[in-house]
């Protein structure tokens, strides 16, 4: 499995949804001085640096240097990774594999997005083929609100099985001083707020917003002299699939039953409900809260508005999913899978504050983009 | 030192990308081709089968993805399918090809075309979401000048 590696330091602005105060080389500085400081680091330490973000967004093509002041990467090696939504997922990958490897000791991997500076729909809708799907694919909702109206039919789900994860997240996030919406919602909110793409409301949906997030992974030999509960790696897994979203088999979700399954078995996970201690899962709409737990192996198929309706994912249920408010509350798109391997490592470190879950021992995290790619990786207090 | 981020100025710029047009010209290649030229020549709809699984694909395209075998059996789909899933999309977002606000309500939809494993993506002509239902049965309106494009389907309706 080569080098042992972990998770040592975690760093992330204070996301809103415009920060006209900084450009985004100046964004990325922020977050990248935070993780330095949370490891007590500095840059020297650093040995190589992995970055990401959707290039679409601000039609900045050559990010990996374009960004060079900001990453802290001059005269470093470093290389861009761009997956779409799961593009967090995938630094969190590639820098472990960058330790994991055995070349590198200590590598950073580092996430941003500055949404206000496009239309984030259109700037999406460019992920679609452009003969043929573009131009009935809804934007980032589209496909989301298709699988949710499916999912409905097929397993009598409502739209309040859907609002209740939507409450679930932006009442988490009330108690994470990074989360972009801070605000108590009701299932009542979500039902009255504007519909955008049915049966997906506003406060069904992920916010677009401007921040950034960086991750320090470190070597078995660095790791234990730089973080007192160092967030170890037992597995990382990745599925993609097809490049037409009518290609996608919607009932079964293969990428994500694929991915977990991989991770489940490779961390020796029988059954995740009892085995993980928190998850923070990419759930960029309240309606993939509800279809996905059941593709997350949580139960039978068509079961998972059962297990929502019993509070099971939340914060005082048998799993808490999303402490931090999750995707719902957060959006950086580039940097959201990366924060949450972040925030599940915080979890695993206990410097989570006040969405601290007591006791975390194992703790996962998943990221999700494009033609439903799917990412997940293992975090533990304990060395594989 | 000096913190430059403290008001010393109290203007924040944008600079904006300008008016400008860049085209981009996207290559059919010869499986998109015969699938378009179809639509346009014929009002066929044409998916590809993989030899080896069987796979009945709409789009066609060269490779079978999970096979990565060549295809060549070309099928002829009809013209009508079920509705796989939709969404009513309510939400005026910039169409990236036009640059202005598509308009709504548009119906999405993902159609089995009858024989095929795969969907197509195309628009209904129905936006009230109490009068779709997912399985319903839909047919393809033909426009009568056409032009090679995707949009040569206008839509598909209820049957």
């Amino acid at each position: 499995m080569g080098t042992r590696t972990a998770v040592v330091g975690v760093g992330q602005t204070n996301h809103t949804s415009k920060r006209k105060d900084v450009n985004g080389q100046e964004l990325i500085n922020e977050a990248v001085k935070r993780a330095l400081e949370d490891a007590s680091l500095s840059l020297k330490d650093i040995d190589a640096i992995v970055i990401g973000n959707m290039d679409h967004f601000e039609a900045i093509n050559v990010v990996d240097g374009w960004s060079v002041d900001g990453s802290g990467a001059f005269m470093k090696p470093i290389m861009k990774v761009t997956t779409g939504g799961s593009t967090g997922g995938t630094l969190g990958s590639c820098g472990y594999y960058h330790v994991a490897s055995g070349l590198f000791d200590v590598v950073m991997a580092i996430g941003w997005e500055k949404n206000s500076e496009s239309d984030t729909q259109a700037a999406i809708s460019t992920c679609s083929d452009p003969i043929l799907e573009r131009d009935f694919f809804g934007g980032a909702i589209g496909p989301n609100a298709a699988e949710y109206a499916m999912y409905m039919k097929q397993f009598g789900a409502t739209q309040e099985d859907a609002a209740l994860v939507a409450v679930r997240e932006h009442n988490n996030a009330v108690k994470n001083p990074y989360a972009h919406l801070r605000k108590l919602i009701t299932v009542e909110d979500v039902m009255k707020s504007p519909m955008l793409c049915w049966p997906i409301k506003l406060l069904d949906s992920c916010p677009r917003s401007d921040g950034a997030c960086a991750v320090i992974y470190a070597s078995e030999r660095k790791a234990p002299k730089i973080a007192a509960r160092p967030a170890w790696v037992h597995a990382t897994a990745v599925s993609h699939d097809y490049v037409y979203f009518g290609d996608y088999d919607w009932e079964k979700m293969p990428t994500c039953q694929a991915t977990v399954d991989r991770v489940y078995q490779r961390a020796g996970i029988t059954n995740p409900l009892r085995d993980v201690d928190v998850m923070e899962l990419y759930l960029p709409f309240s309606t993939c809260g509800v279809v996905w737990m059941d593709f997350m192996r949580f139960c039978d198929l068509g079961e998972a508005p059962k297990l929502i309706r019993k509070g099971v994912f939340n914060m005082n249920g048998e799993l808490p999913i999303n402490p931090s408010g999750g995707v719902m509350s957060t959006n950086p798109i580039g940097a959201t899978g990366l924060i949450r391997i972040g925030e599940a490592a915080l979890q695993i470190m206990g410097k989570a504050g006040e969405r601290q879950v007591s006791d975390v021992r194992t703790a996962m995290a998943t990221a999700f983009g494009s033609c439903y790619w799917f990412e997940a990786t293992v975090l533990r207090s304990t060395k594989p | 030192m000096k913190d430059t981020r403290a008001a010393e100025h109290n203007e924040l710029l944008d600079i904006t990308s300008g008016e400008a047009e860049h085209v981009y010209y996207w290559h059919c290649g010869h499986y998109m081709s015969r699938f378009l030229l179809g639509l346009r020549d014929k009002k066929t709809i044409l998916g590809v089968k993989c030899s080896s699984c069987g796979r009945v694909y709409v789009p066609p395209r060269e490779v079978c993805g999970r096979c990565y075998k060549t295809m060549d059996r070309w099928v002829d789909l009809g013209t009508e399918g079920s509705i796989y899933a939709f969404t009513v999309v309510k939400l005026p977002y910039i169409d990236p090809s036009t640059g202005k606000p598509i308009k709504v309500p548009r119906t999405d939809i993902y159609v089995k075309l009858d024989g095929a494993d795969t969907c197509l993506m195309h628009w209904l002509d129905e936006s009230d979401e109490k009068k779709i239902t997912v399985g319903a049965r839909v047919r393809a309106v033909f426009k009568e000048s056409r032009r090679g494009t995707i949009h040569d389907i206008e839509c598909f309706t209820q049957i």
